[in-house]
């Protein structure tokens, strides 16, 4: 078990040592992200009086398109090298492999959407009237339930001849209760109206469920051909 | 009735869309019985 | 074997004719909606032979994951696509049945409805998967892919129940049971679909084993470059003419 933790965490610091140095997708993601903003706010009136109910919505749309720009990215860096045949070859599990790319992907999107959330902030004049505390859970499992899946998707993708429109394709259709448990929860928190409690149970149990499916059957998707 | 113009939209809808898709099995069984004909002409040239 | 096709497809067709006799004379008008109730009988039974498919995909796909079996992967692949093709009857004909009882085509929170859109996109991702991948090992991704997506369903349909309960949606009737010779109708319609998804099942099914048999022997043809005698153990000459 800790041969699993060591090389997850190995794999970890390494891709995002890669990435620190690089500079260029990261640069490349975060303006992404400002135009997708932008955007939204010339498509969508924030004066509106209902940009309060919409903007749940808005918000997680930005991110999802950010987080499939971004998982993209990090496999292709991997073909590149031929650093997935080193892996097969080497006795690492892997879990380890699944875990870390991840994890890393986790941070990566993370990083964008804490770029996003004070721009939807400023342009939409957003005062959250809810209980603004359960805006985190939300977040983190909402993230964390479109990196699990999209990683996962991504490897799959990798051999297929479109490889970058079959992330989305494979990504979206799955994740649509995990969308729902985002928006609906973020927009019942920002207006107050109701409670997020059980879109957070949802995404929770959502996590769960596809963190162990993806744990589980990641080995057979990486030794293919 | 007006509305019975949907019923009978649905129930055609439903088999223009059986009938679509069993005439892409014909055509590709079609298809296959070609190669294979092409496949056992190129045998018998041994 | 092969006289027995025809004679299913006959008899099926008479079957499909009848059910339909009993959908559009002998079953009772509805008091409220008049004639265009009649949708169900399509539309219901397109949806459980939708299900069932999907059920026999998810299951072919794991005895494929566990075992490899060839004629599961087989299965897997014929039951998504027929599935489909029922899934997106019951996807056209429910919003042709809405429009004229509710007024709208599409309620966002129509538990059902919605449910089976998010179905149909699951298993077309699932067909776009097996078309698409380059991969020598498309079935186990493909085989993956369903786990996911049946894992997936109830958490769908929970997330659009809990979402539908918040939000106000237009007061859907007809959840009542339903009158005896209704219902009776309605499986006469749904058995003779069945029927009807087995002989087009079975017609994929041997149009794959075919296509498999085909591209073994092309295979088989370009790494053997001269052609020697080993052709004898071609498995293109069990296709059973």
């Amino acid at each position: 078990m800790s041969s699993l933790r060591a090389v997850t965490l190995a794999t970890l610091v390494k891709d995002i040592r890669l990435e620190w140095r690089s500079k260029d997708a990261l640069n490349s993601m975060l303006f992404f992200s400002l135009l997708v903003v932008v955007i939204f706010v010339f498509s969508f009136d924030p004066l509106a009086e209902e940009s309060r109910h919409i903007v749940g919505g808005l918000v997680w749309i930005a991110f999802l398109f950010a987080a499939v720009v971004a998982l993209n990215q990090t496999w292709a860096r991997e073909l590149r090298n031929q650093v997935l045949d080193a892996y097969r070859v080497s006795p690492a599990p892997a879990n380890a492999l699944f875990l870390a790319k991840s994890v890393g992907n986790f941070i990566f999107v993370s990083v964008l959407e804490a770029l996003m959330v004070p721009l939807f902030v400023i342009f939409y004049n957003l005062k959250v009237l809810g209980p603004a505390w359960q805006l985190i859970p939300i977040a983190l499992l909402g993230t964390w339930a479109l990196v699990v899946n999209g990683t996962f998707f991504a490897a799959m993708s990798l051999r297929t001849r479109n490889r970058e429109i079959m992330l989305p394709l494979l990504l979206f259709p799955i994740s649509i209760p995990a969308v729902i448990g985002m928006v609906a929860g973020t927009t019942a928190i920002l207006t107050g109206e109701d409670s997020a409690h059980f879109y957070i149970v949802l995404l929770l149990t959502y996590d769960v469920v596809f963190t162990t499916a993806s744990l589980g059957l990641f080995e057979t998707v990486l030794h293919a051909e | 009735m007006n509305a019975v113009k949907f019923l009978f939209a649905a129930y055609i809808a439903t088999w223009v869309i059986h009938l679509f898709y069993i005439g892409t099995l014909v055509r590709r069984f079609a298809r296959l019985k070609q190669q294979l004909r092409d496949l056992g002409k190129d045998w018998s040239q041994d | 074997m092969k006289r027995l096709f025809p004679i299913l497809s006959v008899l099926t067709a008479a079957f499909l004719a009848y059910a339909l006799y009993q959908a559009l004379v002998i079953a009772p008008t509805d008091a409220l909606q008049g004639d265009v109730y009649r949708i169900i009988y399509y539309h219901v039974p397109s949806a459980w032979t939708a299900f069932l498919l999907f059920l026999i995909n998810f299951v072919c796909s794991i005895i494929y994951l566990i075992r490899r079996n060839q004629k599961a992967d087989i299965l897997a692949l014929v039951s998504a696509e027929v599935g489909v093709v029922f899934c997106t009857i019951v996807l056209v004909t429910g919003p042709i049945w809405a429009r004229p009882v509710w007024g709208i085509w599409w309620a966002p929170g129509d538990i059902r409805l919605t449910s089976t859109l998010v179905l149909w996109l699951i298993y077309m991702s699932y067909l776009v998967l097996r078309r698409f991948s380059t991969s020598a090992q498309t079935q186990m991704l493909a085989a993956a892919l369903a786990v996911f997506g049946a894992l997936d369903v109830p958490l769908v349909y929970f997330s659009i129940w809990f979402f539908r309960t918040q939000h106000p949606q237009p007061v859907i009737g007809g959840g009542g049971s339903m009158a005896p010779a209704m219902l009776h109708t309605l499986l006469i319609n749904w058995l003779a679909f069945l029927c009807f998804a087995f002989l087009v099942c079975w017609s994929r099914y041997r149009l794959e084993v075919l296509q498999r048999e085909i591209d073994e022997a092309h295979a088989m043809e370009s790494l053997s470059g001269d052609r020697d005698s080993n052709k004898a153990s071609m498995p293109l000459t069990r296709s059973g003419k």
